[in-house]
């Protein structure tokens, strides 16, 4: 793997969950650097440790210290040293302890720093820690010792930061933290200066402006290049073109890319002044009043109204909801449009409404990227408890749904999440440039051979005429005035200096062979071809409302050369709209017929359902059968069973009910309810969402959630439940739990999961159970198998103690402020194990709209389709068939084993059974071109014997894969999957996603493309080649991380078989004729120069030199480049095979370089020659040459592009006839003007009918050969598109071929 | 069908100014997206620029809508249709690219008709130039080495460095073919780089052409100023180069006149070489390049100077020297009395005289017919082969048994070549 570091997510097991010795050693080093840091910081183990020592004595007498913290009497300024002291002796024993800790498994010690430290010595320590508290609150509070407590904060500081980033940069230390202080911003930055809330996003000052970004353009390869074409122009003996006229490109480009930089920099500057001229109210004195963003400062407690924006990361104390809720909208953020939830803590928020002083200290890490990880906690009125993500509102959210809230300020200006992640992912470069800057380089071979044969002819004829240079009449070395010059040379250096000045010249001269403008042509034209692709109304996605982006600009090409593509599976090839869909509760199956539940409630149980005042916003069909034993009045174990079910799935998730009273819509539907409320789940998972709905439908709607309690209502009857403890859903151990406690004091906890983590921790006991969980299994064998998404719910009860014990661990484990994540799954192990199991749900995810349609024809343009998906084997086989992926002639193979050995045993079979050869690493290439050719020959349907036999299906697992790709059997997979048709990998992981990209991307030459749309698919977008997000359900991640975005996978199919291929096609020529385009005219050059004694004269002006690649042929190649195309959509879209162009590199690769390049060497010959042959003896002056050569090479290079447009619509003809007329234009002008030499040639010429001549004989002869070679090429050798081309135009549409075609075909 | 046409192109063209305001928005959308890509950074550059372009407006109108009381909500719901509305694409054929477009195929019938037209064009255009090159008649004497005295036939240099020995040398030229008036002299000069580059930029443009830029002679040196520093008049090394072979004719005893009127380029006389510029300190150094200036007439009078200045593009090349007005009969001979001053012989260059006379093409020129010709025939010969493949062995356009798909597999594969 290339690029290691985004691909390892903050869920990364090896990282988080081992604590290694030398993490316990980093946090120690911190420790050890505390003694001598003397002020508050000290103050927080000693905080960590009167809440813990609150919450198991439940009494709160020692918290004296942090009242006597707030008043700060005077006392010695001494302490400080005794502080010092007495940590010094103290170390020895914290080393010791907090290395045992990783070790213990007791279940007091959670394995981290300074906590445990009460525990251990709870009898010495309160009082000892109560005089560091007491002592260095004083120091800080005196104004005499801060200097020097500063001094020690930094010292130690400094050390401490560099001991913890020595050791591990993940493991949080406790003096990383950031200190906030509530509603004291003095204090807040009276230590640290923490940046205000001014931002800057603009690069440039007026100052700054020209140097700097002189600097940041003199980055680019190609602008040295002028650089130093134009600095050598400048020395004496070598100032081949006037200086001026040298320095007129690089100028031109410099001024051009300046003026956009300052455009785009001046308006940075006009919406950052906007931004930070906005203005919040932020406590001051005791009231609020407005304040400019700019002038907020952490730890400033600002309140925001509805709909306001939210001005720097704050953490909520409270909202205008009692129970602390406020809605944001992130869409400035992550893009994602629905509205999350963010909580201010009970404490806080109860506080606040009872109108006391807020003040507190907030402890957080240092700012860090991470916009959905927040670790802090909080110090407020003597308690202390933790802060996380749903406890911050983030700078650029705004606030919805919600009336006020009340924040204190934690991070400001750049350091706020938002601005920290305003940095980009790492831009990609074109296969087909790549190519290209091989292909340049043979040009600059060339340049350096045109050079050095012009230095040595120099020489040569130097060497000869070496006696008479000193008066020959065309050189004269020497001054012959009477006076002190009298016998001097001039402009002569000697042989070898001459020789070494005319290569240097004659690189001046040549300088254009190396296209330098034409990676400014490609940045246009991809630019165009963007806008064009952004314009298709056929990627317009209308139930989304998303247009197609193109978010990274340099990949256009690659589009056309895909042979691989990596699929994500839920929400790629699916809709992600959950449905539920069948249920097996109790070990019984329902869901086999449903009923639209409104249905079911008219007809038989409209009694119950008649006092429901809510509606949700969606209907779901529902099973009668469990309906009614819903209804049931038994009290039998299914019953509870089924009672519990429904409740789990209801409570156990994170989605919240919004509920927004909509009268008018009521009314008009049916007969008046008064106020009726409407329902909406918002949740970040569709499956929650799916769950929570169906549930509902089944008379179970979650009717309110808080951070405390959620009130469920249970067929009209309103159940409160408190919220003990939730354990959100993690990759690693796939499922959730929550713990509740019923209103009849029974405490449960609830489960949900995937079925393999969830069996393993099942009760085992029971007789029952047993039969229970072999018929949940059965069922969720058959939903898997119809392509259903599974989960297992079960619950269990919780005795007192295990709750006792647990809720200690949680909070522990919630508050800490270093791996919490760890932490938590240490908690959850706890309590999630022996559990009863309920029932299983299947949730149907539909397939998008046209899938089979896009993967059938994508298969068929000769790309491979791989679906990569987290789902179950059987679901992903189901899903498989469903989109025509798999089809029943294939023959599969499963590889899913267990072991290393078993894995290696699957895959030898496998490929012995299937006569796959083993490639070895030598001829790898050749291997892969093989495939390539048996691949085409089974697509074209050819009965070659030996090669025909059945399609291969590879079906893979996650844990076979984990396996397969650490060892070496990698090689062995890469031959199995790329001799199989259809490769899908099952329960995978995000990392291994990347892993098997990068198989094929490090094997292959082929190109390969990634398409997924949430964040699990991020590595390997970022890993393929091209990367392609879908904005599906599932958030923006992926888009984020992608090259290219839009609404729906089929859309795919559009845009690589006609937008891939036109691009392909486009720039592949483009490319060859910027080559050509240049060489034919440094060549003419070039023959000219061997004619005038090697002297690297021009005869073409200065200015028609300079102007030839700026203005008189680099428009049509442009417009060409970007409008030309050579089929239609609908013929790319019905012969999905015409893609293979791409894949097999017919638009440009070395083979038609050549031949340009041989072409180019024949038309600069005959620009050359004919003149010459034609004015041969005649008196032809150096500027009428010159003038037919630049009219001639231009409308050469314009006919022969003319020659090659396939799709001439107006703006081509502008463009080409344009810029002949152009030259004209400017050959005019510059004839025009007397002080040039040139004064008047064209007028002269243009009167003599041999000049026309002249040009026409020119054009036929050069273009003669090429056109002769297209046409016989046409007709003996025609390409598939030339065929389609030809069948398109002629017969009027593909339609007339299609019946044509398909009877040949079968 | 004419009418149709016109009404849809009329309807285009409207619908086109209609759409293209609409046209300049989203460009600008789009060039700003390539804006992000390429600078990576912009505020909040997490979001996708779309988002961010489209909410702020939403953002500006939220806030107008709290500030005057109304519920946010309202505003919210009446932004989110319009914003979906505005980011569908406009339809256009522009942006769809569905413009109407000629697309040109070579189809046998184009390729036979572009032969067949250029053979016929090219092969009479041939016939003509050829004609009119055979009717250009043309005396070519070399005298660079016949001029030179036996005596000094190994020591031509010092010959023609010496002042005293006498230049003067007569040549006889005999009239192959009737030459109508007028009769262009030229002289031919051979291995003379006049397209060296040291010697195209050895002079001064602003100073030929008045009187005010006579001291610009940077590019002139070596022979730029004299020993005192003043300007040289006309400066530079083209100048100081300046052919001073002089021709006299006669005709049966008799002298025919030689007219140097119109011989230099209109152009040249009137606006480069100025009518107030004066020849000053020319061929005074230390080394006399060639011809000197009568100093009282000025630079623009002085026709050979200005022939002279305009450098040839080749090493061997000709310069007028003038006209003779009257016509010359077929197998006069005419006497041509030569001052041989000029130094070729130091780098071996070759003189001659050249009298001729001129039709539309110019002097002698056969190539120019020669290449038509050819091309022309060729081209008439390639559609002539081209027929026959076609009447041979067709092949039937688009016709998609072709389709690389359709064949056998094991034939013809045109990319693997």
């Amino acid at each position: 793997m290339t690029s290691g570091q985004p691909l390892l997510q903050s869920s990364d097991p090896s990282a988080s969950s081992q604590p290694c010795p030398s993490c316990g050693f980093g946090s120690l080093g911190c420790l050890c650097s505390n003694d001598s840091f003397s002020s508050s910081i000290i103050n927080d183990p000693q905080g960590n440790l009167f809440g813990l020592d609150c919450l198991e004595k439940g009494d709160k007498d020692l918290s004296v210290g942090d009242t006597r913290f707030h008043s700060s009497v005077g006392e010695s300024f001494g302490s400080v040293e005794t502080t010092q002291q007495f940590h010094s002796v103290e170390t020895p024993r914290i080393e010791r302890l907090s290395l045992e800790c990783p070790t213990h498994e007791n279940k007091r010690l959670v394995s981290w720093g300074a906590m445990e430290l009460p525990h251990s010595n709870s009898s010495n320590t309160p009082s000892a820690s109560f005089e560091i508290s007491r002592g260095s609150s004083v120091v800080h509070a005196k104004v005499g010792s801060r200097a020097l407590s500063s001094l020690h904060d930094n010292k130690s500081q400094r050390k401490s930061r560099h001991k913890s980033s020595q050791f591990d940069d993940n493991v949080l230390c406790e003096e990383d933290a950031r200190f906030i202080y509530i509603n004291d911003p003095r204090r807040t930055n009276d230590k640290y200066e923490f940046t205000g809330n001014e931002i800057r996003t603009s690069k440039y000052t007026l100052i700054t402006f020209l140097p700097k970004n002189l600097f940041i353009q003199f980055h680019r390869v190609a602008y040295l290049y002028f650089l130093a074409i134009a600095a050598l122009n400048q020395l004496p003996p070598l100032a081949v073109f006037g200086r001026t006229v040298s320095l007129f490109p690089l100028l031109f480009v410099l001024c051009v890319t300046a003026i956009k930089d300052g455009y785009e920099d001046w308006r940075r500057h006009r919406s950052d002044r906007n931004e930070n001229n906005r203005e919040a109210l932020v406590l001051q004195s005791g009231h609020f009043q407005h304040k400019r963003w700019k002038k907020i400062r952490a730890g400033e407690v600002v309140k925001i109204c509805a709909d306001e924006t939210i001005p720097c990361d704050m953490v909520l104390l409270g909202t205008s909801d009692p129970s602390g809720i406020a809605y944001i909208q992130t869409m400035n953020l992550d893009g994602e449009s629905n509205l999350k939830t963010r909580y201010a803590r009970q404490e806080t928020s109860s506080a606040l409404s009872e109108g006391c002083t807020i003040s507190g200290l907030i402890r957080c890490e240092r700012p860090n990227r991470n916009i959905y990880e927040f670790t802090a906690n909080m110090e407020f009125n003597r308690h202390k408890f933790s802060l996380s993500q749903s406890n911050i509102v983030l700078r650029g959210c705004q606030l919805k749904n919600t009336d006020w809230i009340i924040g204190v300020v934690v991070y400001a200006g750049q350091e706020t999440k938002a601005m920290l992640n305003s940095a980009a992912s790492p831009s990609k470069r074109s296969k087909l440039e790549s190519y290209m800057n091989r292909e340049t380089l043979w040009l600059s071979i060339f340049l350096f051979i045109m050079c050095l044969v012009v230095a040595l002819g120099m020489g040569l004829w130097l060497a000869r005429y070496k006696d008479q240079l000193d008066t020959l009449p065309y050189y004269r070395k020497t001054y012959f005035t009477h006076g002190k010059d009298y016998g001097k040379r001039y402009k002569y250096y000697g042989i070898p200096m001459e020789i070494f000045f005319s290569f240097l010249s004659s690189i001046i001269v040549f300088q254009i062979m190396i296209p330098i403008s034409l990676y400014i042509t490609m940045e246009l034209v991809r630019l165009g071809q963007s806008y064009f692709m952004i314009g298709d109304r056929h990627m317009y996605d209308y139930s989304s409302g998303s247009r197609f982006q193109c978010r990274s600009l340099n990949i256009n090409e690659d589009l056309g050369q895909v042979r691989y593509i990596f699929s994500d599976k839920t929400g790629t090839l699916t809709e992600n709209k959950m449905e539920f869909q069948r249920a097996s509760v109790y070990g019984k199956n329902y869901g086999g017929s449903l009923v639209a539940a409104d249905q079911l409630q008219k007809e038989n149980l409209s009694a119950a359902a008649a006092h429901r005042r809510w509606k949700l916003k969606s209907s779901i069909a529902v099973d009668p059968k469990l309906m009614r034993l819903l209804h049931k009045d038994s009290v039998g174990d299914e019953r509870i069973a089924v009672h519990e079910f429904f409740l789990t799935l209801a409570a156990c998730n994170t989605v919240i009910p919004i509920r927004t009273c909509d009268r008018s819509s009521s009314c008009a539907e049916s007969q008046c309810h008064e106020d009726v409320e409407t329902i909406e789940y918002q949740g970040e998972s569709p499956d929650e969402q799916a769950l929570v709905a169906a549930a509902s439908a089944y008379g179970y709607t979650l009717f309110e959630r808080t951070s405390g309690h959620i009130v469920i209502d249970v067929n009209g009857e309103k159940l409160r439940f408190d919220v003990l403890g939730l354990h959100e859903f993690d990759s690693l151990r796939k499922r959730m739990s929550v713990v509740i406690r019923f209103p009849n004091d029974d405490v449960k906890v609830l489960v949900k999961g995937a079925d393999t983590s969830m069996f393993s921790i099942l009760a085992k006991d029971n007789e029952r159970d047993h039969h229970v969980r072999h018929a949940t299994q059965c069922h969720l064998t058959e939903y898997s198998s119809q392509g259903l998404r599974t989960l297992v719910v079960a619950a269990r009860d919780l005795s007192e103690a295990e709750l006792e014990l647990w809720q200690c661990r949680f909070d522990d484990a919630s508050t800490s402020l270093t791996d919490r994540a760890t932490k938590l799954r240490q908690t959850a192990a706890l309590i999630e194990c022996d559990l009863n199991v309920l029932g299983a749900t299947g949730i149907e995810d539909k397939l998008q709209d046209g899938v089979p349609e896009a993967i059938e024809s994508l298969r068929q343009a000769g790309i491979k389709v791989w679906v990569l998906t987290g789902d179950k084997q059987e679901t992903a086989i189901s899903i498989g068939l469903s989109c025509k992926l798999l089809t029943m002639d294939m023959e599969q193979i499963i590889i899913n084993g267990n072991s290393e050995n078993e894995c290696r045993k699957l895959l030898a079979d496998a490929k012995a059974k299937h006569g796959v050869k083993t490639s070895d690493g030598g001829n790898r290439n050749l291997k892969c071109n093989k495939n390539a050719e048996i691949d085409y020959l089974e697509i074209s349907e050819g009965k070659k014997e030996g090669i025909v036999k059945v399609p291969l299906a590879l079906i893979i697992d996650g844990n076979s894969l984990v396996y397969i790709l650490e060892k070496d059997l990698e090689s062995e997979l890469f031959d199995l999957a790329t001799s199989c048709k259809v490769v899908l990998c099952c329960r995978v992981a995000p990392l291994q996603k990347a892993a098997i990209v990068d198989l094929i991307k490090s094997r292959t030459d082929d190109m390969t493309l990634a398409i997924g749309d949430g964040a699990n698919d991020v590595s390997m977008i970022q890993m393929a080649d091209v990367g392609v997000g879908i904005c599906g359900q599932e958030g923006r991640q992926a888009v984020m991380a992608s090259d290219f975005a839009m609404g729906q996978f089929r859309f795919l199919n559009r845009l690589l078989l006609v937008h891939g291929h036109w691009n392909y096609q486009r720039i592949g020529y483009l490319v060859l004729y910027n080559f050509y385009r240049n060489a034919v005219f440094v060549l003419m050059l070039f023959w000219y120069i061997l004619c005038t004694a090697f002297s690297t004269t021009s005869a073409l002006t200065d200015w028609s030199s300079v102007f030839y690649s700026v203005i008189y042929t680099s428009v049509p190649t442009i417009v060409v480049g970007t409008l030309d195309k050579d089929l239609s959509h609908r013929t790319l879209l019905q012969y999905p095979k015409l893609y293979g162009a791409g894949y097999r590199q017919e638009a440009y690769n070395m083979h038609l370089f050549w031949i340009t390049m041989a072409d180019t060497l024949w038309q600069s010959l005959v620009l050359f020659s004919i003149p010459l042959f034609i004015y041969k003896e005649s008196t032809i002056d150096i500027w009428s040459m010159g003038s037919l050569w630049t009219i001639a090479v231009v409308i050469l290079v314009n006919i022969h592009l003319a020659m090659d447009v396939q799709r001439w619509v107006f703006i081509t003809h502008v463009a080409v006839w344009g810029s002949v007329i152009i030259t004209f234009a400017c050959m005019v002008v510059l004839d025009s003007i007397p002080v040039f030499p040139n004064y008047g040639t064209i007028y002269h010429l243009a009167k003599s009918p041999t000049y026309w001549l002249t040009i026409l004989l020119i054009i036929v002869i050069a273009l003669l050969p090429r056109f002769l070679f297209k046409v016989v090429h046409q007709i003996f050798w025609p390409s598939d598109i030339q065929i389609a081309r030809e069948a398109e135009i002629l017969r009027r549409g593909p339609d007339h071929l299609r019946p044509r075609l398909d009877g040949r075909s079968s | 069908m004419k009418n149709r046409k016109k009404e849809s192109k009329l309807k285009k063209k409207i619908l086109k100014k209609q759409k293209s305001t609409r046209e300049k928005k989203i460009y600008y959308l789009t060039y700003t997206t390539q804006k992000i890509t390429l600078k990576h950074t912009y505020y909040y550059s997490v979001v996708p620029f779309f988002e961010l372009k489209f909410s702020s407006p939403v953002v500006v109108k939220m806030r107008g809508a709290t500030s005057s009381g109304g519920s946010g909500d309202g505003g919210m719901a009446d932004s989110a249709p319009a914003k979906r509305n505005s980011r569908k694409p406009q339809y256009s054929r522009f942006t769809q690219q569905e413009l109407p477009a000629c697309k040109p195929i070579l189809t046998p019938g184009w390729v036979i008709a572009t032969f067949v037209g250029v053979g016929i064009i090219f092969i009479p255009i041939g016939l003509i130039a050829l004609f009119a090159s055979e009717h250009v008649v043309e005396i070519v004497d070399r005298y660079d080495k016949d001029c030179i005295p036996p005596n000094y036939s190994n020591a031509s240099l010092q010959y023609i460095q010496s002042s005293k020995t006498n230049k003067t040398c007569t040549r006889t030229l005999t009239v192959p073919k009737q030459m109508k008036s007028p009769v262009f002299i030229y002289y031919e000069l051979d291995n003379f780089y006049q397209n060296h580059r040291r010697y195209v930029k050895s002079r001064s443009d602003k100073q030929l052409r008045s009187k005010a830029g006579e001291s610009d002679t940077d590019n002139c040196k070596p022979e730029a100023v004299t020993s005192t520093n003043a300007p040289i008049v006309p400066c530079g090394l083209v100048a100081w180069s300046l052919f001073n072979d002089t021709y006299g004719f006669s005709l049966k005893n008799k002298a025919l006149d030689v007219s140097k009127k119109n011989i230099a380029w209109k152009s040249d006389q009137d606006y480069k070489f100025g009518s107030d510029v004066y020849p000053k300190n020319f061929q005074s150094g230390g080394l006399i390049g060639g011809a000197k200036l009568n100093s009282s007439i000025p630079l623009s009078e002085q026709v050979d100077l200005i022939v002279w200045m305009r450098t040839a593009a080749l090493s061997t090349f000709r310069k007028l020297y003038g006209r003779i007005e009257v016509d010359l009969e077929a197998n006069d001979i005419i006497t041509v009395t030569i001052q041989n001053n000029y130094n070729t012989y130091s780098f071996g260059g070759k003189k001659k005289l050249v009298l001729s006379t001129t039709s539309w093409i110019g002097g002698k020129n056969d190539f120019l017919g020669r290449a038509y010709l050819t091309v022309g025939g060729l081209c008439l010969f390639l559609a002539v082969s081209f027929l026959l493949v076609y009447v041979i062995k067709p092949r039937p356009l688009g016709d998609p048994a072709y389709l690389s798909w359709n064949k056998n597999p094991t034939g013809q594969m045109s990319w693997n070549s």
